[in-house]
């Protein structure tokens, strides 16, 4: 191979898609879970903000486990820390959909049911992983993100299926989400390696069973499902991310940002 | 119309064999939603293997002016305690 071509085609060894892969799912989860946790104290009810703070917690202790295991498998001796609060925007690798904005309370539930579905999916395939770390991370995961999607599934459907009020705003959060679900479903070299290696499902194959996970509920929250499946993307492969993500960054990092290394 | 969601008083099991104990009440709008909260609000250190909720309109309480007719004729009732009995040790706790 000349030099030429390997610039313009870096091949990516098994090790670096590994890698790739963690950080996609420990960023999906650091920055929903961060997301959620802006609501901490802010919540409609009292219980509302203890459900959510929890599903936050959930979320972050997820985070740990993955972006440790990304750590660990990079081999740099940076830690999980390391890989949240020392990263730039276009080092990550988190879903557009989990970086957009909480909006209000339905829009927040309706984007935490469109990746808790998600996300359900994909943690039942990887409890099989040939990778017995992803496999066990999976294991503890799905219990919890089991309970997420049982809460959000029923909150959208009380919404939607509620006032004229809820269902116009759960219509309009609907609207304003469903062309960042299809980046969930698309699939690269990465994905490929992960697959062929039996560490992670191709997500294509996801793409059925959540369609009938999804539609079954809004269905039910007399909601409708916008017919374009043109799909917003960029978040996964560090591309192109919203500009929502750097404001979010500055707020989460900046204490590591502005006393470097502090502990406590 | 009214917006408040009604309250709900949660009773918790802490373990297999253990009787319900109340800990404490919640809002929510239906009784499914008061068990996910009662999960959420009193179940994140581990407390419970599960959960009773009732709406508290549904409970009926005694008045507390009417503790004297109500309590006070057994507080003279000393054999009603089983402290008269000799416990072989054998039985163990009661």
């Amino acid at each position: 191979m000349t030099a030429a071509a390997a610039k313009a085609q870096p091949a990516l060894t098994q090790q670096e898609a590994f890698v790739q892969f963690l950080l996609r799912m420990g960023d999906n989860t650091l920055i929903l879970g961060h997301r959620v946790s802006e609501w901490c104290g802010h919540a409609p009810v009292l219980e509302e903000d203890i459900a959510l703070a929890n599903i936050a917690l959930d979320l972050i202790g997820q985070t740990q486990i993955w972006l440790g295991l990304a750590a660990d498998v990079q081999g740099e001796g940076k830690s999980a820390d390391d890989l949240a609060f020392l990263r730039d925007a276009w080092d990550f690798r988190n879903l557009l959909l989990v970086e957009m904005p909480n909006g209000d309370f339905g829009q927040t539930l309706m984007r935490q049911f469109l990746f808790d579905a998600w996300h359900g999916l994909m943690l039942e395939q990887l409890k099989s992983s040939s990778d017995e770390r992803v496999a066990a991370i999976a294991e503890k995961a799905s219990k919890e993100v089991a309970y997420h999607f049982e809460r959000s599934a029923e909150t959208v459907i009380s919404l939607g299926d509620g006032t004229e009020e809820s269902h116009n705003r759960m219509q309009a959060a609907l609207d304003y989400l469903w062309p960042y679900v299809g980046e969930m479903f698309l699939s690269d070299e990465i994905d490929a390696a992960m697959e062929q290696a039996g560490i992670a499902p191709d997500p294509t194959t996801l793409r059925d069973a959540y369609d009938t996970r999804v539609s079954d509920v809004l269905a039910e929250a007399t909601l409708t499902i916008p017919e374009s499946r043109f799909a917003q993307k960029g978040g996964r492969t560090g591309q192109m991310h919203t500009e929502h993500l750097g404001h979010l960054l500055t707020q989460m990092q900046w204490l590591q940002r502005a006393y470097p290394g502090a502990k406590w | 119309m009214k917006n408040e969601w009604p309250l709900w008083e949660v009773f918790i099991r802490g373990q297999h064999g253990m009787s319900h104990r109340h800990v404490g009440s919640l809002h929510a709008p239906d009784a499914e939603m008061a068990i996910k909260n009662a999960r959420d609000v009193y179940t994140r250190r581990n407390e419970g293997v599960s959960i009773w909720v009732v709406e508290a309109a549904a409970i009926t309480a005694s008045s507390p002016s009417d503790k004297g007719p109500l309590y006070e004729p057994s507080e003279s009732k000393v054999y009603r305690h089983p402290t008269f009995f000799d416990i072989p040790d054998e039985v163990g706790a009661m």
